[in-house]
Formats: structure tokens, sequence, C-alpha cells
């Protein structure tokens, strides 16, 4: 590559990332204003404050912010390691074995996941009161398995098919039932891939807003983004701009922090050496 | 230890094509047996069948007395190396070699045992830590290997396990895996297309056409009294010449002049107006360099030299001739199923490293009538074969094959299971 070229790259670069991050950093810099600096168009706060952070961890919003992290954790978490625990064995069972209606699966699969969200969630509402999962947690999972499972199934089954048959067969050679190859042998070839299925069902789940405000009332399981529509301002008409920019800041912590801790296990290649070099 | 027995197996895939037909063959316990021939010929799903990878459509497979057709590969208790060797990459080079162990709840104390003494076998000592990513394809074979010997199998099955190796380290693996198999005294069942492999590990070999069996027979037997054309072309490099002839009262008038078949051998064929005669490249040499006392037993010829091969040890020489048309149909037929391309009917004739023969010159040549084959070009089957020299030959191996492993049982090396 020549200089020229790669100076352009670079330029190319850094103005995609400037695109990208641009929103994160304003943001950011809202979350830091006062409310009278809020409207007045500067990107950096005349002076810095963290009340807006206060205000949503320990001030009036924290009734509501902090019930909803923990909501939104806790319901993404579980419905993260379902999709991951029932999307490995259909993965599985689609990548290695012939059945019939193998194909029928998957393009159900991909249904599910083109299925508009907004379409079902009434029915779902009147459905959920009906046999009281409306306000609680599995209320919340079970839809997001519906976000979670088709994504979880298709990317995990293309990872799961990278994975040498002969691999498996040596294990049963070796004494190995079909479980214990399983385990001992897929699973662990398999760990990148479920990381990242992981993490994509997890960011699924954490950025879901229409279930969340739907089938949800209270802080028994109302789940971040629906908590962050519901803050108000200090009065009827002042919007909570700051607060909300400051909420929004704190839940894509857990995220950035996701992605850097996974990012060392989402290394493909760990199939390197299993077969002839 | 145990012998394996298979009795008309039979393996037809969903399309009723049988890519093993009616196979029965049996494998004494501490033979050496190879399973060759071309790509496609059903070997590896044989031994496929045999490990229980691959379902057996009809048929028995008896391993040591016990019918194991529906018994789990983890149930037959074989040790098998995979052509890719099939590592397991997240284990380190211990753990892989102990992976059968860990299995079936061995002790620790015996883990670390076996898995030393395994590693002092193939010495792997300073590689135990590593994983398998970071070692070449030689070190990667030798712990598929380890992997297969640390537990007290039944039977060694191979496939193909050195077509991944370069040529030089292929064969120092093949020795490798001889010395160990005469070591261990272990069943070995080994599937390769690689006639030097075939020729140089088999206590007996058993070469495949098409999901049949052509022949099974000591390395030796094959190579001297092959039953048909196919195991003819098959076994031997470079390959036996093919050419047409036309007998008459034991005499065969062939392009290359005419031979004189011994009398005992001629009489039984009659007279053909077409037979294939099979002639081994060093049955041919230098006219000028042959002893004189042999020369009465072949015939002389004279013919051009298209191109000729200098190797140091050995020398050969390529002389076209000319074949009605028929005869070459066949013999490209014949070459395109042995994975080759004949491209010109031509001979390939080993002559002396120091004789003078150049390429585009006309030379005398002598050819030993008594290493010549006739074949009938319909059926392919050897007119010529003496099946008693042939059952002598294999006889002779087996003999000796119960020697060298009574020596090295008898010399303490092989490990006690």
């Amino acid at each position: 590559m020549s200089a020229k070229e790669r100076n352009w790259w670079i330029v190319a670069g850094v103005v995609i990332v400037l695109y990208a991050l641009f929103p994160i950093a304003w943001i950011v810099s809202l979350s830091f204003k006062a409310p009278a600096d809020i409207a007045n168009g500067q990107f950096l706060p005349t002076v810095f404050t963290w009340a807006n952070y206060s205000q949503i961890l320990t001030g009036d919003a924290a009734a509501l912010f902090l019930p909803a992290l923990r909501n939104s954790f806790g319901i993404c978490l579980i419905a993260t390691f379902l999709a991951c625990i029932l999307s490995m064995f259909a993965a599985y069972a689609i990548a290695r074995l012939d059945f019939k209606g193998k194909k029928l699966i998957l393009s159900t699969a991909l249904a599910v996941a083109i299925f508009p969200v907004i379409s079902i969630v009434t029915p779902l509402f009147n459905l959920w009161r009906l046999i009281g999962l409306y306000d609680t947690w599995p209320g919340l999972i079970i839809p997001y398995l519906s976000l979670t499972l088709p994504l979880s199934i298709w990317t995990m089954s293309a990872f799961f098919r990278e994975i040498p048959w002969e691999m498996e067969q040596a294990a049963q050679v070796d004494g190995a039932t079909s479980w214990q190859a399983f385990r001992k042998v897929i699973v662990p070839l398999a760990a990148p891939g479920v990381f990242t299925t992981a993490i994509l069902a997890f960011f699924l789940a954490w950025n879901d807003f229409v279930y969340g405000i739907s089938l949800t009332s209270t802080s028994a399981a109302r789940p971040v983004p629906a908590a962050l529509g519901l803050f108000s301002g200090a009065s009827q008409f002042e919007d909570p701009t700051g607060a909300t920019a400051a909420a929004a800041v704190v839940v894509t912590i857990p995220v950035i922090i996701l992605v850097l801790i996974f990012q060392r296990r989402i290394v493909s290649g760990l199939t390197n050496g299993a077969v002839k070099g | 230890m145990a012998s394996v027995e298979m009795k008309n197996i039979v393996k037809k895939y969903g399309d009723g094509f049988p890519a093993v037909n009616d196979v029965s063959l049996d494998i004494a316990d501490g033979e050496f047996m190879i399973l060759v021939g071309p790509s496609g010929c059903g070997k590896s799903t044989l031994l496929r069948m045999v490990v229980g990878l691959e379902d057996i459509t009809s048929g028995d497979m008896i391993i040591g007395g016990t019918r194991v057709n529906d018994k789990a590969p983890r149930e037959r208790n074989l040790s098998m190396v995979f052509q890719n060797y099939a590592l397991y990459p997240h284990l380190s080079v211990f753990e892989n070699i102990a992976f059968p162990l860990r299995l079936a709840k061995t002790p620790e104390a015996e883990v670390q045992e076996k898995v030393r003494a395994a590693a002092d076998v193939l010495e792997l000592h300073e590689h135990l830590d590593r994983k398998p990513a970071n070692l070449s394809g030689g070190q990667r074979q030798r712990v598929a290997m380890g992997r297969a010997i640390v537990r007290d199998a039944d039977a060694f099955l191979f496939d193909e396990p050195l077509s991944n190796l370069d040529a030089k380290l292929r064969g120092q693996m093949r020795t490798e895996i001889a010395r160990l198999q005469r070591r261990l005294g272990i069943t070995t069942i080994y599937v390769t297309h690689d006639q030097t492999e075939a020729m140089t590990l088999g206590d007996r070999v058993c070469v495949l056409r098409r999901g049949v069996i052509q022949q099974v027979a000591s390395p030796r037997e094959l190579y001297e009294q092959p039953v048909n054309l196919f195991v003819a072309g098959f076994i031997g490099s470079p390959p036996m010449n093919f050419l047409p002839a036309k007998l008459r009262n034991g005499t065969l008038a062939t392009p290359f002049g005419d031979i004189t078949l011994d009398p005992k051998r001629g009489a039984d064929i009659g007279d053909r107006d077409l037979v294939l005669v099979g002639i081994r490249p060093e049955a041919f040499d230098d006219a000028s360099l042959v002893d004189e006392a042999k020369k009465p037993y072949g015939s002389t010829f004279r013919a051009r030299v298209d191109v000729t091969e200098w190797l140091g040890d050995s020398q050969f020489a390529y002389i076209p001739y000319e074949a009605p048309e028929e005869v070459v149909e066949q013999l490209k037929e014949l070459s395109r199923e042995l994975d080759s391309e004949a491209l010109r009917t031509q001979a390939v004739v080993s002559i002396d490293s120091t004789s003078r023969i150049r390429a585009g010159r006309e030379a005398e040549f002598w050819l030993d009538a008594r290493k010549v084959h006739v074949f009938d070009p319909a059926t392919g089957e050897n007119l010529t074969r003496d099946s008693d020299a042939g059952a002598e030959l294999t006889r002779l191996a087996e003999e000796q094959r119960a020697e060298e492993i009574d020596e090295a049982r008898a010399s303490g090396l092989t490990v006690e299971g």
C-alpha cells in the first residue's frame, strides 16, 4: 500500500469513527450539563456538574432508575443464558444431525426474527394479563427469548458447522458417549461462538423498548429503556434531558465493559491445530 | 488384542450404490493388514465400519469373537488415527493423549504413568504441555498415535495417517509405525492409497476395487503373482507394462518381438488372438549388460527409446509402441481407474544405471520371460498365475511375522496391557 493510499484510509477511518461516536459524545456531554446549559447549542458544558448522575442514582429519579437497572440486568442475563443453552442444542442438532424439518426450523427462526415486534405486543399484553405474567420477570424473559433465540440459533449453527466432524468421531472412538463428546469436545471448541452469540443476544434484550414499556407497569419488572421514557423533569414544563442522558450513559457502560471482556474470548482460530496444518 | 473378522460385509448408501460389496476378510490377532485401492474403492468406508462410525448394511463384523454390528464405537475398544489427526485443540498434548483414559475414569497416578510411557515411545516428552496448534505436522501425527496407543485397545485403525505429511517425514513415520506395531504386537488395520506404505508395512495387503476385494495376500505375492490386471497394474511403481500380444503354441507375438513362455505356464492357456502381456519394468534390461548365462531365459529385441530418466541408482527408459485400438481403450480405462492418466502407449523399462542407452536412439533390450504374466483382456484374469507359488510367498511372510512378534515379546519391549 502506498503512503498516499494509507493516508486516505486513515482520513476515511477518522471520519467514520467521528460520525459513529459523535452522538455518544454528545450524550456524555449532555449528561454533564446543568439544566440551563442543555439547550445552549454548545458541545461542551459551561460548568461540569454531576447533578444529573446524583439525581438518577441517589436523587428523586433513583426510585425509578435503580430498580429498572436491576430488572434489566436480571432479565437480560437470564434471557441470554436461556437463549444460549437452548440454541446450543438446537444449533448442534441442525449442524450435525440429519432430520426432517431442519429447513423448517431454520426458516421459522428467521420468520420469527423478522416478525415486527409491535404487531404482537398488544395480543401479548392481553394474554399476559389473563395468565398473570404481566409485569413480572418471566413476562419479559419469554418475549425476549423470541428476539434472541432466532439470532442465536443462526449464528451458533454456523459456528458448529465449522467444527470438524472428526473431532467428535475421535472422541467417540476414544470411548466418549455422545453427551460426553458434546460436553468435552464440542462445547469447548464452540466457546468463542457461544460468547459471540451471548453478547449479541444480550444486546438485543438490553436494547428492547417496546416489550419493556408495554408489558410492565411498576418497578417490579420495568427495564431501563422503559424507565428512561418515564423520567420527568423538575416541573412539567421542563424536559428531563440531563437525567435521561446520564441514565443513557450509565446503561451504555455495561455494554462496553461486556464487549471489552469478551473481545478476548471471541478469538477466531481456536480450532487451529485440530486438524492438519 | 483381538482378531477381526468380516463376513459378507455390504455397505449401501441411500441411493442403493454399494460402496462396499460382499467383503469377507479375516485379520489374525497381531496382524498388520493394509486396505489399499484407488480413491473411491471403499477402503475408508470399510475401516469406518470396523470402528463403528458407519452403519453396516448387511454382514457380520466380529471383533475378538464378538459380533459388534450393533455396538457403539466406544463399546468396541478400538483406537483410531484419523487422516487429519482430529486432535483436541483446547487440550494440551498431555491431556490429548490422556483423553481416553480420563473418559474411562482411570486413577490419576495411572494416567500419569501411561501417558509418560506413551510419550516415551513417541518421544513427545518436551511437548507434553504444549497445545496442538503449536506443533509441527509430524509432532501432531505422533500425538494422534499417542492417543491411540495409550489405552489397551483391541486393535489400531489408521485412516491414511501419513497423507498430510511431506515426503521425507512420511518415510520416517512409516518406519516408526512399522516399529511400533511390531513392538506392541497389536492387530492393525491401515488404510492407504500409497502403495509404498502398503508394500512396506503390511503383513498382508487387501486390494479393493469399487468395493470388492480383488486379492488378499502378502506384498510379495501381490507383486509376483497378481490375480488380475487391476492388481498387477496397481501394485508396483513404475507400474507394470501391458503389451498386446497374440499367443500361438506358447509363444507370444508382442510389439517387442516374440516371447516364449515356459511350457509349464503356457500350456494351459491355449492359442488366443489377443492377450495382454504384463511385464514389470525390472524384467527388462540393456541387452549388452545382461549376463550370458541369463540370456537364454528371455528374449532380446531392438527398439527406439523415447526418453531416459537417470536417477543415480537406477535408470528408466520409455519405449513407445503401437497397439490395436481396443487395447488402447482398455488400457486407458484401467489407468483412469488407477488414478493415473496414460497419455500414450509406452513401456517403462528399468535398465542398469551404468547403461549408455540414449534417448532417440535404437537400442537392444533383453526381457526376462520367466517374469512375464499373461492376462485375458476381457476379464482381466491372470492366466499364468501360479497360486501355489503365491501361497508359499504369503506363508513365508506369515512365518516371518510370527517370528518377529515372538522376538519382540521375548525381548520385553511389548507394552503389557
